[in-house]
């Protein structure tokens, strides 16, 4: 029986728990729903609830579980002078893994019966001609040993599933007798299902915060890794980026530090005025038909993919930059300090775009919390409304502000696509902003991408980078949540 | 002051300072004042009495053209400051309203120090040529508001630090730093406790002696306690409109006479 049937029967006994739960309750109470204690629906989720819950629960866990523990028993099945030089073990478990595979899969086409499979001789017939007759290509002939091995891989496989679906049956069959036998007119169910409702809840709440932990920590696994392999000095004292593969690459930081920050500066000069005014206009200036139009229009900025503002840097803004600031005498003012079009400032402006609804509507937001007495105050006082802008609304609504900087700071830091197609690809420090120059996030896509080894420090490195900016962008949302939070209680 | 002195007290014939005449206001389609008519004198407080959204508030807010800030919100009819229609096209609602300044219904101090808090008009205004002088317009007017000697050792904290009371004499203090004419109340101490109400209301008595004082109160007592004059709206008319003593002793209408013996409102 396939999983799928399963679940459904799984989901059918829970069905059938709800119905004979709930009718149960009532028939305790003589049919009168006012003599119980909770609803009928809680006496029937109740039920439910106790036949479904444990059962997929194991369900779960055995399917995670069962591969793991086949795998160690017949890892242990094959001779140490079987394994090739220079391979692993697990070259060899893929082949059993694949033969067995393959002998289920002529079973169910009905190229072999399942006798005939188990009494498949490797020295008799030609069992990679067999598979391959069904579409299973197998990469060498079968050893003895690899068929003993598969087989006992299907009958650990098929043992495995038929306690499987014995053991969530009998925890369906058990929850749903239990508890049936429980929904009696008095028994409190409400406050169990209340009970079952907070624990899907913070079942969903710590999935979360499970996943962030499981990131950090194969981040940090792979981090010391590389820094068994390379001087932790180098990486954050160094100078020089230059990765090569004859095993003396220098992989400092510093200059993908310098260009992650330079860029993230030019980006922030140009979305907080720019969005910071445009929230001041839509908050206090606008009326409510144009406020109703032009939000959602500058919020569309948001939804426009990172790769498209890359585009726009490569074709639109990069040329640009270059007609004016170079090209010599073809240039628009014959000069020729940028030699191409990939540059810090073009990377910064783009993403500086990119960065403008983040910052305007958080910003408006923040303003229009600012309480209208405020606002009636200095307006009473005769102060005009740029005058109330400038000293009453704004100083209230800073820290607000600041924080949804350092958020769109946050965000420049990672970003990725943009830098990847407006920046370029050398490391170095400078302080031209015409010049190329790279980034973390740039750095971390080159060395991952393409041939990769995962034992050698320029691969590494990516981890160590990558751990790096999780860090720096942690340590700025940590920044602007204790900012926001601080100074947020003044006027409320 | 109670009650049973009202009839005593005296009544000086002062300067008209205010002049309304035919005042309609309009939120949208909602007519909230109906052709007000009333006029309001110096170195005297004024009461606006009335059920809540008879339009008192609204008509309080027209004086300073506060009103401006709404949308929606249109004013016909002339207001006269001193002879001059404060609705004509050449006074501007900024200047006008350094004259005629506002307390509101809860108080509002900025999020700033309570020496900057009283600066703000007077800064705004170039009311002061150096730092000196300024420091002498904020003592002149927290004195005047009656909390100088509570804040005098600590000008520097913020003015939300106070308590509420303290807050809305503070407020007080930063609407008198410009040197306005009138000074419109919008139910001051309607978020105040007895004591600081009683604080508040003894210095707006002393506020008649300089000002022009127009309060809106839904007290009826207060109105009795600080007003020499009671203008009594319902409904977006102004209904009755005398001496605070014959308002609440001899009313003509019997509006008027219902909503003070506590029969409507």
């Amino acid at each position: 029986m396939p999983t799928f049937w399963l679940v459904l029967l799984l989901l059918a006994l829970s069905a059938l728990g709800y119905v004979a739960g709930r009718r149960r309750a009532l028939a305790t109470a003589d049919g009168n729903p006012g003599d119980l204690h909770s609803l009928p629906i809680y006496y029937g989720a109740n039920v439910a609830m106790t036949t479904a819950v444990p059962a997929f629960g194991a369900l779960v866990i055995w399917v995670l579980a069962q591969p793991l523990f086949i795998e160690n028993r017949v890892a242990g099945m094959i001779p140490q002078n079987l394994i090739p030089e220079n391979a692993s073990l697990g070259l060899v478990m893929s082949d059993v893994r694949r033969l067995a595979e393959g002998l289920d899969l002529a079973v169910e086409t009905g190229a072999m019966t399942q006798a005939q499979t188990l009494a498949l001789e490797s020295e008799t017939s030609d069992i990679r001609a067999q598979l391959g007759g069904i579409g299973v290509a197998l990469g060498s002939e079968v050893r003895p040993e690899v068929l003993q091995a598969a087989q006992a891989f299907r009958r650990l496989a098929s043992n495995g599933k038929d306690l499987m679906i014995l053991a969530t049956l009998m925890l369906a069959l058990g929850g749903l007798t239990l508890s049936f036998r429980k929904s009696h007119k008095d028994f409190r169910a409400r406050n169990v299902v209340e009970r079952g409702v907070l624990a899907l809840l913070i079942l969903a709440a710590s999935l979360a915060i499970l996943t962030t932990v499981g990131i950090v920590l194969s981040m940090l696994f792979e981090t010391v890794n590389f820094f068994g392999l390379h001087a932790w000095k180098d990486f954050f004292f160094g100078s020089t980026w230059a990765p090569n593969f004859r095993g003396d690459s220098e992989l400092s930081i510093l200059p993908l530090l310098w260009g992650t920050f330079y860029i993230s500066a030019i980006a922030l000069l140009v979305a907080v005025p720019v969005g910071l005014f445009a929230a001041i206009y839509l908050s206090e200036y606008a009326g409510s038909a144009v406020r109703a139009f032009a939000k959602p229009l500058l919020e569309i900025l948001a939804g426009i993919p990172t790769i498209v503002y890359g585009l726009f840097a490569l074709l639109t803004v990069g040329p640009l930059l270059l007609k004016v600031f170079g090209q010599g005498e073809n240039g628009l003012l014959g000069l020729s300090w940028m030699s191409g079009a990939t540059s810090v400032l073009t990377a910064g402006v783009v993403m500086g775009i990119m960065l403008i609804p983040f910052v305007s509507s958080l910003s408006d937001d923040i303003i229009t919390a600012v309480p209208q007495s405020l606002r009636d105050g200095s307006l009473g006082l005769g102060a005009t409304k740029s005058e109330t802008v400038r000293q009453v609304v704004l100083p209230a609504a800073l820290p607000g502000i600041v924080g949804a900087v350092l958020l769109a700071a946050s965000r420049a830091i990672g970003e990725t696509m943009i830098v990847v197609m407006g920046a370029g690809a050398i490391a170095k420090f400078s302080a031209n902003p015409l010049e190329s120059m790279t980034t973390i996030t740039t750095r971390v896509v080159s060395q991952l991408t393409g041939d990769t080894d995962f034992a050698s420090p320029e691969t590494l490195v990516a981890f160590a980078l990558g751990l790096s900016l999780f860090v720096l962008t942690l340590g700025l949302n940590v920044l602007a949540l204790y900012i926001v939070r601080t100074y947020r209680e003044q006027y409320d | 002051m109670n009650t049973m002195t009202i009839m005593d007290r005296t009544l000086n014939t002062n300067a008209t300072k205010i002049t309304a005449k035919d005042v309609n206001v309009y939120y949208g389609d909602t007519h909230a004042i109906k052709d007000v008519n009333v006029e309001i004198e110096a170195n005297t407080v004024t009461a606006f009495i009335g059920p809540s959204g008879c339009g008192k508030s609204t008509f309080l807010r027209c004086i300073n053209r506060m009103n401006d800030t709404i949308d929606v919100c249109r004013v016909s009819g002339d207001i006269l400051l001193d002879g001059e229609d404060i609705y004509d096209k050449r006074v501007d609602p900024v200047q006008l309203r350094a004259k005629v300044g506002m307390v509101f219904q809860k108080p509002n101090p900025f999020p700033k120090s309570i020496y900057d808090n009283v600066s703000y008009g007077p800064k705004i205004h170039g009311l002061a040529r150096n730092k000196a002088e300024m420091d002498e317009i904020v003592e002149k007017s927290l004195r005047r508001a009656a909390i100088w000697n509570e804040v005098k050792d600590r000008l520097d904290a913020p003015g939300t630090g106070l308590s509420g009371g303290q807050q809305q004499r503070l407020c007080i203090a930063r609407a008198i730093a410009t040197e306005p004419e009138v000074l419109l109340m919008d139910e001051p101490c309607s978020a105040l406790d007895p004591i600081a109400t009683a604080q508040v209301e003894e210095l707006i008595d002393e506020l008649r002696g300089r000002y022009s004082v127009v309060i809106v109160t839904h007290s009826m007592q207060q109105a009795a306690r600080v007003s020499q004059k009671t203008a009594f709206f319902h409904l977006g008319n102004l209904v009755e409109f005398g001496s605070t003593g014959q308002i609440f002793t001899n009313p003509e209408d019997p509006r008027t006479e219902s909503y003070i013996t506590g029969r409507i409102g």
